[in-house]
Parts: C-alpha cells; sequence; structure tokens
C-alpha cells in the first residue's frame, strides 16, 4: 500500500515537472523570440484559450458532439461484436464461415473506408458513427471469439459431468472465461474508435473535437488546437480508466489480473 | 464386439470387454491404451485403478466418466449404458477444476443449479456438503483464496453435491504435498464412511491405494490391463506402518516391477 502510494507520487510529479518545463520554456521562448511564440503556446495559454471557448459555450458543444458519436459507434460495434464473437467461438462450424470474412476486411485501415462511407451515408452524423461502430467491431470480435475458445477443457469436462448442457455451459463456463478477452477487446475497440472519429471529424464534420482543431488551424489559432488535442487526450485517458476499473470489478476473481497492453 | 457378457445383477459398476485404441492425427501407429478391460465393482466399494503411467488408467476412468468413447466394448452403471458425461458420475479431478468465477458456495451448488433446484433448497444442501469437508465458513471465498488442500475439498463437495452414484476421482492429492495428501486420504475415509458412495479412484501411489480401498486393480502398461485384483483385508483406520500393511506393499511392490 505505502509502495502503491509512493509509485502515485512520482507519477504525478512526473506530470507537473512536464507541465512546468513547458511552461518555463514557453516563458523563455517569448522573451528571446527564438520561434514564433503563436505557434508554441505555453500550459497557461492553453487554459486561457480553454476558458475562453468553455465561456462562449463551444468546448462543452464539441465534447458533447464527439462523445454521442464515440458511444453510439462503440454501442454500436460492441452489440454486434461480442455476440458475435461468441457464437463464432462457441460453434466451431460457424467459426470457419465468419473467420475468413473477417480477416479480409481486418487488414483494411477503417479510415480509407470514409470516403465510402460519406458517399453512401452522406456527411451527417450515421457515416461517422457506422464508421466508429466499423472499426470498433474488429478488436472486440476477434478478441471475444478468442476468449470464448480459451476455455479450460477441464472446466468443460466438470460442467458436463455435473449434468450441464450446452446452454448451461455457454453462459456458466464459455461466456466466463471469455470475459477477460472481452474487456481488452472492449478497451482496444474504444481506443481505435476514439482514433477514427478524431480523423473523421478532422475531415468530414461541423461539429466536436477534431472539427475545432481543424477551424482554428483555419483562423491560426493555435492555442485552441492544443486545447484541442489535450481536451481529447485527458478523456481517453478517463476513460481507459474507468474500463480499467470495470475490469477489476469483473475480474476479481482472477488469481493474477493480467494488463493489456494498448 | 469382444468381452463377455454381463449378466450378474446387482454390480453398481460394469465395465466388460473394453478397449481402446488412440490414432495419432499424424499418421503414426495406433496407440492401445486399454486391452479387454473387464472390472465390476459393487454398491458402496472404494476400489483403486493403480499403476504407473502410461498404463490406460485414467483413460478408464475417462470412458466410465463419458468423456472419452471406448473403442469396444461397454460400461454400464446400474444396468444403463454410459454413453456420455452425466450427472449420476461425479468427477473428481487432479487439478481441482473449480470454476474460479464462482464462488465457493456456487461451485458446490453448481450442479444443483444445472438441474433447476430452488435455490433456497440448493443452498441448504451446498451447505450441508461444504460442512462434510469443513469448508463452511468459506462459503463466500473465491476458489484463488483456498489452498490446494481445500480446493480438492471443495471439487469433492461438489461432486457429492449432486448425489451421484459413483465417484470418480482421478489422481485428486497426486498434486498436493505430502502431508496434506495424508490428511487429504483420511479425510476420504471418513467422507466415504458418511456417504456409503461407491468409489474409483486412479492412483500411482501404493501406499494411497492401501490406505483408501477395498479392491486395489493393479494395472500394467502397453496396452493397459490388469495384471492383478487385490483385495485389502485390512480395517479402518489404517496404518501405514502395521505389519500387514507393509506385506501388502511389498506384494503390489514385486507385482509392478515385473510390469
Amino acid at each position: 500500500m505505502r509502495q502503491q502510494g509512493r509509485t502515485r507520487i512520482v507519477r504525478m510529479t512526473s506530470v507537473a515537472l512536464f507541465v512546468l518545463v513547458w511552461q518555463a520554456a514557453s516563458v523563455w521562448n517569448a522573451r528571446r523570440q527564438y520561434l514564433n511564440p503563436i505557434l508554441f503556446p505555453s500550459p497557461l495559454d492553453m487554459v486561457r484559450a480553454a476558458y475562453d471557448e468553455a465561456v462562449q459555450g463551444i468546448l462543452w458543444r464539441d465534447i458533447v458532439a464527439s462523445l454521442a458519436r464515440i458511444f453510439q459507434g462503440f454501442a454500436i460495434g460492441a452489440l454486434v461484436g461480442v455476440p458475435l464473437g461468441c457464437a463464432a467461438g462457441y460453434f466451431r462450424r460457424l467459426e470457419d464461415w465468419v473467420d475468413p470474412i473477417v480477416e479480409l476486411f481486418r487488414p483494411v485501415p477503417p479510415l480509407a473506408l470514409l470516403p465510402l462511407f460519406i458517399i453512401w451515408l452522406g456527411i451527417g452524423e450515421v457515416s461517422k458513427i457506422l464508421l466508429i461502430a466499423f472499426s470498433t467491431f474488429f478488436p472486440i470480435f476477434l478478441n471475444t471469439t478468442e476468449g470464448v475458445r480459451s476455455m479450460d477443457p477441464l472446466h468443460l469436462r466438470a460442467a458436463l459431468s455435473l449434468g450441464a448442457n450446452r446452454w448451461q455451459i455457454f453462459t456458466n463456463v464459455a461466456a466466463w472465461s471469455a470475459l477477460p478477452g472481452i474487456i481488452v477487446g472492449l478497451r482496444l475497440g474504444f481506443a481505435l474508435g476514439f482514433f477514427v472519429l478524431v480523423a473523421a471529424e478532422l475531415i468530414a464534420a461541423d461539429s466536436g473535437l477534431g472539427y475545432r482543431i481543424q477551424e482554428s488551424r483555419n483562423f491560426f489559432l493555435v492555442d485552441r488546437m492544443f486545447v484541442g488535442a489535450a481536451v481529447i487526450g485527458i478523456l481517453g485517458f478517463g476513460f481507459n480508466l474507468v474500463l480499467r476499473r470495470l475490469e477489476d470489478l469483473l475480474l476479481r476473481w482472477r488469481s493474477t489480473i493480467v494488463q493489456a497492453q494498448i | 464386439m469382444s468381452g463377455p457378457p454381463c449378466e450378474s445383477i446387482g454390480h453398481k459398476l460394469e465395465v466388460s470387454g473394453v478397449r481402446k485404441v488412440f490414432q495419432p492425427e499424424d499418421g503414426r501407429a495406433p496407440v492401445v491404451a486399454l486391452e479387454r478391460f473387464d472390472l465390476a465393482v459393487d454398491d458402496g466399494e472404494f476400489v483403486c485403478l493403480l499403476g504407473p503411467s502410461g498404463c490406460g488408467k485414467s483413460t478408464l476412468l475417462n470412458i466410465v466418466a463419458g468423456f472419452v468413447r471406448p473403442t469396444e466394448g461397454r460400461v454400464s452403471l446400474d444396468g444403463a449404458e454410459v454413453r456420455g458425461p452425466g450427472r449420476d458420475r461425479g468427477v473428481v479431478f487432479q487439478e481441482h477444476a473449480l470454476f474460479p468465477w464462482f464462488r465457493v458456495g456456487q461451485n458446490v451448488e453448481f450442479g444443483l443449479k444445472m438441474a433447476g433446484v430452488p435455490r433456497q433448497e440448493r443452498v441448504g444442501i451446498a451447505d450441508r456438503y461444504l460442512g462434510l469437508v469443513g469448508l463452511q465458513p468459506f462459503r463466500q471465498a473465491f476458489p484463488k483464496e483456498l489452498s490446494g488442500g481445500m480446493k480438492q475439498r471443495v471439487a469433492i463437495a461438489r461432486a457429492l453435491a449432486n448425489d451421484p452414484k459413483i465417484l470418480l476421482m482421478d489422481e485428486p492429492f497426486g498434486a498436493l504435498d505430502a502431508q496434506t495428501r495424508r490428511l487429504m486420504q483420511d479425510e476420504l475415509t471418513k467422507i466415504w464412511a458418511t456417504t456409503g458412495k461407491t468409489i474409483l479412484f486412479v492412483t500411482h501411489a501404493i501406499e494411497e491405494s492401501l490406505l483408501l480401498a477395498d479392491r486395489v486393480v493393479v494395472m500394467s502398461p502397453r496396452p493397459g490391463r490388469i495384471k492383478a485384483l487385490l483385495a485389502v483385508p485390512l480395517s479402518r483406520p489404517r496404518s501405514d506402518v502395521a505389519g500387514d500393511f507393509v506385506a501388502l506393499k511389498a506384494e503390489i511392490q514385486e507385482l509392478l516391477r515385473d510390469v
């Protein structure tokens, strides 16, 4: 416990030092005019810019617009990916039908399909949400399938000898065995969804954090561009934290919780 | 089909003419794991399958459990042919095989829950069997919080809670340290005496088979077959230093030597 506390202090100090050094460097640069200070705003400049955006109300609007897209897209990706992944992992016969198609689509970077999605579905919300759903689907599906297949054959035998039928084995054994994989898939899917969201907003949107970065660029508001990137970073960090907490809660029965690397 | 027809009535478990051939997928020569195996176990009897690794003792247990189909021959329990795994045969594995995501109580209730026994009732039954293995206070614990011996006791309680006709145990104490193992052997003897279950127990330890069984089936490998059937006429509780125990042990050692 004390070790943990010390680790936390070191980590916070590291962040604080980073911000301080950045601030000092910006102030120093502003005095010496070494580089154009407009291109390299300080952390304080960013706070000021964020405050302005918040007062104008556009910061919240952007956050809400971006989060609405990611949540809808992520939800669709998960609602399709988890059940389909469970089925493909549990029924060997389905596996051979689904796997090759997934493997065919998987190497295509989702952004390569953005123009197609826009042509098909227009520049509105649907194209972006479905692109996020599409990109989150793959890590979720693949990790779910892998998770179901990781079921210990000994557990299968134990359940069979205790009288469980196929459906009961799925709900009481296979689904639980898959849970760690499903959570890894959700986390990877969310990270990828975030990535695609911002890229899609940069290219084709009239609201959202990615759009704001693009718009700020047009008006040469570099501090606002930094704010956009920082807010995206903070949101991503926050959701990853929430998902990790959820993981710890759902997997507290595990002897060692292996943290996935993103 | 080979093997004699089984006319005898009254045996709990009958294994007749069982042969098992494993065909390796890579085209190597087939392996005969069991050859013409006959065994009858009576109601309430404690029988040990004893032999070195590769003698097919675990294969036989898996066939009785229904996990593996025999190439030839048949297994019947109370006269009904075994065609697959089922709740009438409780299995305890070498690695406890508890479900780590369920608490101890939920593990013990598992079979009853699958059978649709109402919650109230199955909690009561689970409690009784947890009491039998002395683990009632650990109802709410997760398996990872238990020691190896405790996990194996939960596994025994889980198998018994289903009230199976026979208990099949595949080297259940093989992974435990010597001291825990000795305790578990005593405990199992008590459980057997209390419940009156028929038990088929696989082991490669001579002492273990002599401490536990009414009868020891000594097996020889390649192909697996019965070398000798030995009655253990020792009264319980047994001591592994008593003269007649040591004599029996020497006899089995002699049998296993020229395997």
